[in-house]
């Protein structure tokens, strides 16, 4: 049930002005916080707060609420989106925390994700792969065949789906002590590789998304598996496997 | 200025071939020489985008979001339409046709809607070949459901994210387009201005919302496909960028807005938590597939649940009222938004609503009876016919896993209550707004070279779309309208040439957009921006909202004009010009918003009628229905600006006239 409280709490938040300037830590007391908010709310207070008192607010990024667009990011208490198990920070309600917490809010923290003011980072690195290759070709003429010409096996169609339900908020990126994309772009190459749709181009697709990947200094994988973990929409480590079959098999030819 | 829809001649299945078979092309070999200008890279925008990208067109695309993955269109839940008739229940183009037609009480053009009913099968073509992982059946083939205002299963669907792999499909497309370089992407801009050229669509004046640098950027033709305008109201289903401002600004230089009163109210969202909420959370329109929707029958009940004394699962099956069932019994549970909307208003309103804060507001969205009828058919399926009552559930439980397993767990992350086990508690929302810029049959503003796509623009459904219909409209005019009506337009400008940006055209549209920025942060106000955006959501709610009358419309055209008075006067906008600035991002966006609240509660007065999202307390049978006035309303609103005090604005109207349909009362009975 809901619960209808309120608590008092201590952020401490990260504050950086630009992409060329240095950050810091900054100290700020919220008060009534209603622990039905989202963690997103709550930070809207704080800044209402601090306009109210003349500051700056903080930035960070957020859009849906509603835990599919993947805008919404933050380290909080040193986890991507929080301590929830397979939630976005907009979909963290504050019953999560207790009354009088010190709450660290800091943003993602990636070489391929360079802080753009505060909490803010650039994830267009992840764009940038799936321009390198995470599509199918068709022309988009509506002239293509009958959507039911080619039967897909449903246990076939529902990996894809699982696949096809990464977000792109890049937790993964940011949970691995490597900096490693590769749950990501498992997940793109897993969607295509699982439908008879994809298949033509599979072996070039994986092989530009891969390189597009390191060129864009995300590091390796080392099967630690933190991404998995902290990923918001649950997607598995099956795809990074999969994805280095596709490389593999892709490599050889 | 006359509207002239310019719908073709001819019988209505054949409309739409003939019409493109005698438009006019531009040659492959000049297509590079021409600019395409989008804005906007949600299902409209995204697939308008890869499409004149494909065709050679040179498209520069802009979005305000860090990614064009991100446009809200990737939160839509249910399902799209399609007129496939995959499943023999007895669809047809004209079926779908007719549904929307009707599901839009009326008021919408026949021959947009035609068109978008035999360009849905297409869709779903496109979508597939593109590795979109829609939902298949054991053999392999695509599954369907139903959805509201329809008696056939139409609705293809991806679990409860539909959109998402909508808009995932679309953005593979526009990034093919971006890695072979035919399209320019924009991320993280925002369109401050149009800038008109001889009265033609010329260029937009952008802000890099990084750098806070004003961008002139020049093209043929410009394509708004900015999205919707619900969060006029503050609090909506939309996400929190979505906004106006495109859309406005177009109107501002001569774009007529058409039928801005035409808001759809959502009947399954998660009820008001408190007052820091920031925005409504929908679930899906095909939960009503499986939930049942109730309120206590006893007020002493509902009283007691409110109280915190009983609980909804205390209830017996003779003391609950199933009102949608008891009314609509041909419809039931399925009826559309705004019918389901009114009657849990209505049951609310008569001191039913179960939920337990000040508003009293929300029904029950209940699953019980689903999971034990699936849970013996599963088990029954599976050679089991004497299951006991645990595994039935267990096996119930397993279904709606598969069917609705995400939004189950979305409702549990917001209220803390397990759905599985406690009927979901809902209440109706602004969702959709079907009002818009309004466009001609190909899509173009009264603007010459501005076209408005998807939710942007004023519809092709009327005053009331149904489910799944929204996503099939965004890709219908990106994929399959606009590459011949843009290209119809784009073909007597293979001579033009670049447009130059260093013209007094853009240095007049540059300085207007900068005194305003400048204004904003030089007015050193006592006053948050979202301050006044919840003023105003308050006065849009409660007088422009589900139901309107007379006197509440007269006074809240009145309480905005004072608030934008106030605004203006009163706002505090922190920081500078020159970064990313969100305090200034969002001024600028309420600051149309309270325009176009006027110019809503202005168009809802006029329209002395009910239909569809549009109620008009005064308008009403006597059992509580829409009472539609075909003789004096059967018309397109669409208002003309006429500078800054809205009041002024010019009402225009463009008859509906129907000859394939009959017009004819709405009755889901």
């Amino acid at each position: 049930m809901a619960s209808n409280k309120n608590i008092n709490i201590t952020l401490k938040i990260w504050r950086q002005k630009n992409a060329k300037t240095k950050g810091n830590i900054e100290t700020y007391k919220l008060d009534n916080v209603s622990t039905d908010s989202s963690f997103l709310e709550m930070l809207d207070q704080l800044n209402e707060q601090l306009v109210g008192n003349r500051q700056e607010p903080v930035a960070f990024d957020h859009d849906c609420r509603e835990g599919i667009c993947g805008m919404c990011s933050l380290y909080i208490n040193g986890q991507a989106h929080g301590p929830a198990h397979k939630v976005t920070t907009c979909q963290l309600h504050m019953r999560s925390f207790k009354d009088g917490d010190t709450i660290y809010v800091e943003p993602w923290r990636s070489k391929a994700f360079p802080v753009i003011k505060d909490l803010v980072v650039d994830r267009s690195s992840f764009d940038r792969i799936q321009q390198a290759g995470g599509f199918v070709s068709v022309n988009t003429t509506g002239r293509t065949i009958d959507a039911n010409a080619t039967p897909v096996p449903k246990h076939d169609a529902d990996r894809a789906f699982e696949a096809a339900a990464c977000i792109g908020c890049g937790a993964c990126v940011a949970s691995c002590k490597n900096g490693s994309a590769m749950l990501f772009v498992g997940a793109k190459v897993s969607q295509y590789a699982l439908l008879p749709q994809g298949k033509v181009e599979a072996t070039q697709r994986v092989l530009s998304m891969v390189r597009q990947m390191d060129e864009e200094g995300f590091g390796n994988c080392t099967n630690t598996g933190a991404c998995e973990v902290e990923c918001p929409k649950g997607i598995s480590l099956e795809n990074i496997a999969r994805m280095n079959r596709e490389y593999l098999f892709a490599s050889v030819k | 200025m006359a509207l002239d829809s310019k719908i073709p001649a001819g019988d209505i299945s054949r409309k739409w071939t003939d019409y493109k078979d005698h438009l006019k092309l531009v040659a492959p070999n000049n297509r590079p020489k021409i600019d395409i200008i989008v804005v906007g890279t949600g299902l409209a925008g995204a697939s308008a985008a890869a499409s004149l990208g494909e065709m050679g067109y040179n498209v520069k695309a802009f979005c305000f979001q860090d990614s064009p993955r991100r446009a809200h269109s990737i939160a839509a839940q249910g399902g799209i339409n399609a007129a496939k008739n995959y499943q023999n229940d007895g669809d047809s183009t004209f079926r779908l046709f007719y549904d929307t037609i009707k599901g839009g009480d009326y008021r919408a053009r026949e021959a947009n809607v035609h068109r978008l009913a035999e360009v849905s099968a297409n869709i779903i073509d496109q979508c597939v070949a593109q590795g979109v992982p829609f939902a298949r059946d054991y053999g392999g083939m695509l599954d369907n459901r139903s959805f509201g205002g329809t008696q056939v299963q139409r609705t293809f669907y991806a679990a409860g994210q539909t959109g998402q792999q909508l808009l995932l499909g679309a953005y593979s497309s526009l990034s093919r387009q971006i890695g072979l370089g035919r399209v320019q992407m924009y991320n993280r801009h925002e369109m401050l201005d149009i800038v008109k050229v001889d009265g033609k669509a010329r260029g937009i004046i952008a802000r890099n919302l990084i750098t806070g640098e004003l961008e002139r950027h020049s093209a043929h033709a410009v394509i708004i496909a900015s999205g919707g305008y619900g969060n006029v109201y503050f609090l909506s289903t939309n996400a929190m960028g979505s906004n106006v401002t495109a859309a406005w600004k177009i109107h501002k230089k001569g774009a007529h807005f058409a039928n801005p009163c035409y808001v759809q109210i959502h009947p399954t969202c998660i009820p008001v938590h408190g007052s820091n909420q920031s925005k409504l959370t929908l679930m899906s329109e095909s939960l009503r597939n499986s939930g049942r929707i109730w309120v206590p029958k006893k007020k002493e009940d509902a009283e007691a649940i409110r109280a915190g004394k009983m609980k909804p699962t205390d209830i017996k099956e003779d003391d609950r009222d199933y009102f949608l069932e008891r009314r609509y019994p041909a419809f039931g549970n399925l009826v559309p938004r705004d019918v389901a909307s009114r009657a849990a208003k209505e049951r609310c309103d008569a001191g039913f609503g179960i939920e337990n804060n000040d508003t009293q507001e929300g029904v029950y969205l209940d699953f019980s009876s689903e999971i034990i009828n699936k849970g013996k058919q599963t088990a029954y399926a599976q050679g089991n016919h004497h299951p006991s009552d645990e595994e039935v559930i267990k096996l119930g439980k397993a279904w709606i896993e598969e069917k609705y397993g995400n939004l189950f767990q979305m409702y549990e992350q917001i209220t803390a209550d397990n759905p599985y086990e406690v009927p979901m508690k809902i209440y109706p929302a602004v969702h959709y707004t079907m009002g818009g810029v309004w466009v001609d049959y190909n899509l173009q503003s009264s603007i010459p070279g501005c076209f408005v796509a998807g939710e942007a623009n004023f519809s092709d459904h009327g005053a009331n779309r149904l489910g799944a219909s929204a996503l099939m409209q965004g890709l219908a005019d990106g994929y399959f309208v606009l590459p011949y009506t843009v290209s119809d337009y784009l073909a007597n400008e293979i001579r033009t040439g670049t447009i130059p940006t260093n013209t007094a055209e853009f240095d007049a549209a540059e300085a207007n957009v900068k005194g305003q920025i400048d204004g904003f942060l030089n007015n050193n106000g006592t006053k948050t921006v979202d301050h006044f955006h919840k003023k105003l959501g308050h006065i849009m709610w409660n007088k422009v909202g589900m139901g309107r009358n007379e006197q509440g419309l007269t006074e809240a055209i009145a309480e905005i004009a004072a608030l934008k008075a106030e605004f203006y006067k009163d706002v505090f906008v922190p920081g500078t010009a020159d970064e990313l600035n969100t305090e200034l991002e969002k001024a600028l966006r309420v600051a149309d918003f309270i325009d176009l609240g006027q110019l809503m509660a202005r168009d809802a007065l006029q329209r002395k009628e009910s239909c569809g999202g549009h109620f008009r307390e005064e308008y009403q049978d006597a059992e509580g229905e829409t009472l539609r006035d075909d003789e004096n309303f059967a018309f397109v609103g669409a208002w003309e600006y006429q500078g800054d005090d809205i009041n002024n604005e010019v009402l225009h109207k463009e008859e509906l006239k129907y000859e394939y349909i009959k017009i004819a009362a709405r009755n889901y009975k």
